[in-house]
């Protein structure tokens, strides 16, 4: 067991800190959270200087640690998060790269790593959510065409997206898993509308989607036909693998703010909240261990995220809900005031688990997957 | 970064599962809860034979000159089996009482709690042991006195007492899941049952998270990552303990099903290191200490 760093990834570090200090003083002004488009402009200007700097495909070409060297690196420095760079560098690329042909491997992947194209997900419906596999949004062959009716929900950054990776049944037929197919469908296509929904917190990060007889042609299909639901899983193996890397560094710079704060107004002098904290504390270094632990595992093993992730996401939504509770602990009656600084992140916190996985759905996979318990229905 | 165990450790690991399967099985430890406060000293031998005491100790010095990563895996073997007797205690002396690296010599130390364990037992006790009075111990493989006088503890100790608490963790996850793979109710494996698969999961991930903070600490020796092993180690075993007890529905209340052994040995445990505040404070007074 080690927890040092080889001298190749002691210099990856150092290049990149260089670096980081270097670019990041001139960065232009974080937008609003409101403002799409600027925000839209911000995250892909950020992955352009990554590609340029020659970081671009930090996500899936680099091994696991430098990786994990990458993420606690940038946010550290308090670089920008890969915000609407999420779906295309963390999912629909890496499906892409795995599962692709050669053509669409260069169709839709330089654009992505150059910070050019937006990406969306459009797999939870209306009626299929944790059941994803139980989804309805129906696609027909027509000519060269497969023409998709249906709706979607949920969709995050659907606004300001120029592609979906879209999940549709293909054969209507077939047991619920084996008639699904895996489409990239250009967002400007006519019979797309896109509804904002407003989220708790007030923002509108995710959206409904309506399709009404959009044309998505078969060249766009990845995978075989009905083999979708396969495609599919790469992708969320990718999305619970090294995908929380910098928020549990995050986290533990707020908890060290959480402290000084509570220093500053009194707080502090409760032993229940200062052992509340202290606990937490216990928590996220557990929690970066633990992160440390399941990269080191997928160096051994080549690559792949494990059912790890899901031991880790349990953990992880529920600490990170702590957190923000504690820090409404620490402010008394003005963590009722949005003006003050993580109140809106606690609001915020409440989605951990349930994006991504609910957090029972999490415990049937732990449950089923590794520990073998007999699956239910 | 490779924070994975490597071969050595995997074999090391291995023989010590597989020295104490055989010296101390299920027929060993219901004979020794049949015979409380009796010291097996033929296996304490063999434990010093084999280097258990020793294993920290420098070749030099005749000992195996490993170190603590190697020290934390032997007390999980040791938790997860529930083997009796003043390990911690002994382990910690081999460099300065004779005859303890050789399991010849039965050590016991005086805790940060005023608690002395296998005191009657002990050839040596280190600490103050005046004034001890015995008392009637909740765990019937840990028999206990209490002292006026209690002692500092060392990190080491906090460390490998985390060890145990993991494996005693460890154990207690795999008994509740053979058993809800097996037992039937409603005309099919209570596994199936959510409520119950979900006991599970949380078991794993309490021990997985526990075993991420306790094997990162034997590797710095770093005070605060000591003070983190020992919460989520604490938490991993009393809790599994209990949902594991819960999951043995009627049989998990009996004197015969080993689990209120491991719940037992995980309280004397929480005690063993001092008072669980006293990492909570200091954990917190490092939020202030450093930037991360
Ligand atoms: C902030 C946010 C962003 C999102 N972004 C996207 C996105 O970009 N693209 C996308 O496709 N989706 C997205 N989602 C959707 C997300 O994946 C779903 O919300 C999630 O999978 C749950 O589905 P549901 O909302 O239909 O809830 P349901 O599936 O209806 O679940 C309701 C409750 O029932 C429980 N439940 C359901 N089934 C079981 C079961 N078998 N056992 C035990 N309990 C069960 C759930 O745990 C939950 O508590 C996003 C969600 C959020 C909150």
């Amino acid at each position: 067991m080690d927890l040092t760093y080889t001298p190749e990834e002691q210099e990856f570090r150092a290049r990149l800190r260089e670096w980081l200090g270097k670019v990041l003083p001139v960065l232009p002004p974080k937008p609003s959270p409101d403002d799409w488009p600027g925000r839209r402009a911000y995250d892909l200007g950020w992955q352009r200087r990554l590609h340029d700097a020659g970081y671009a495909d930090v996500h899936w070409d680099a091994s696991p640690t430098m990786r994990l060297i990458f993420l606690e690196e940038t946010e550290k420095a308090g670089a920008p998060y890969v915000g609407a760079g999420f779906v295309g560098l963390l999912h629909a690329g890496p499906t892409i790269a795995a599962e692709g042909t050669p053509e669409q491997r260069a169709r839709w992947l330089p654009p992505i790593l150059r910070g050019e194209e937006v990406w969306c997900q459009g797999f939870s419906e209306p009626d299929a959510g944790s059941d994803l596999a139980a989804l309805r949004t129906r696609a027909r062959r027509d000519g060269d065409d497969y023409v998709v009716s249906g709706s979607k929900i949920w969709t995050s950054h659907a606004e300001v997206a120029d592609w979906c990776e879209l999940l549709v049944r293909t054969d209507p037929e077939a047991p619920k898993h084996r008639g699904i197919s895996w489409l990239a469908m250009p967002m400007d296509a006519p019979g797309i509308t896109v509804r904002p929904l407003k989220t708790l917190a007030g923002s509108a990060e995710f959206a409904e989607v309506f399709l009404d007889e959009v044309r998505v042609p078969v060249a766009n299909r990845v995978g075989d036909e009905n083999d979708g639901w396969r495609v599919t899983m790469v992708t969320l193996s990718f999305e619970r693998g090294t995908a929380f890397v910098g928020e549990v560094v995050a986290c533990r710079r707020v908890l060290r703010e959480l402290a000084g704060e509570a220093r500053k107004n009194g707080r502090w002098d409760d032993p229940v909240l200062r052992r509340r904290l202290g606990r937490l504390n216990a928590e996220f270094r557990a929690l970066w261990r633990l992160t440390q632990w399941n990269v080191s595992e997928a160096e051994r093993t080549g690559g792949v995220p494990g059912v790890g992730g899901s031991v880790f996401k349990l953990r992880y939504s529920h600490a990170r809900q702590e957190l923000y509770d504690a820090a409404a602990d620490v402010w008394g009656p003005d963590s009722l005031d949005l003006d003050r600084p993580w109140v809106l992140d606690r609001l915020s916190s409440l989605s951990y688990t349930i994006a991504a996985g609910t957090s029972q759905i999490q415990r049937n996979i732990v449950a089923e997957r590794i520990l073998g318990l007999p699956k239910g229905r | 970064m490779r924070f994975q165990l490597t071969e050595d450790q995997r074999a090391l690991q291995g023989g010590v599962r597989e020295l104490l399967a055989r010296r101390f099985g299920r027929e060993e430890l219901r004979a020794a809860v049949d015979a409380p406060g009796c010291l097996d000293r033929a296996l304490w031998r063999e434990l010093g034979a084999v280097g258990f005491f020793a294993l920290r100790l420098p070749e030099v010095q005749g000992g195996v000159g490993l170190g603590l990563p190697e020290a934390v895996l032997a007390f999980e073997e040791a938790g997860r089996t529930l083997l009796p007797g003043p390990l911690m205690a002994t382990h910690l002396a081999a460099a300065e009482v004779p005859g303890a690296a050789t399991g010849e010599t039965v050590v016991a130390d005086v805790g940060a709690c005023g608690l002395v364990e296998w005191l009657a037992a002990a050839d040596v006790v280190r600490g103050d042991a005046a004034g001890a009075v015995p008392l009637r111990s909740v765990d019937p493989l840990t028999p206990l006195h209490r002292v006026p006088v209690a002692r500092g503890v060392d990190p080491v100790a906090v460390l490998l007492t985390a060890a145990e608490q993991l494996g005693s963790a460890t154990r207690a996850c795999e008994l509740a899941v053979q058993h809800a793979r097996a037992r039937e109710q409603f005309g099919q494996p209570i596994g199936g049952f959510q409520a119950v698969k979900h006991l599970c999961a949380e078991m794993l991930v309490r021990t997985e998270t526990a075993r991420a903070a306790v094997y990162a600490a034997a590797v710095t020796a770093d005070p605060a990552d000591i003070d983190t092993a020992r919460l989520l180690a604490d938490e991993a075993a009393v809790r599994g303990a209990r949902d594991c007890l819960q999951v043995h529905g009627g049989m998990g209340f009996t004197w015969e099903f080993e689990v209120h052994l491991h719940l037992k040995r995980a309280w004397v445990r929480t005690h063993r290191a001092g008072d669980a505040t006293e990492s909570e404070e200091n954990l917190a007074a490092e939020l202030l200490a450093q930037p991360i």
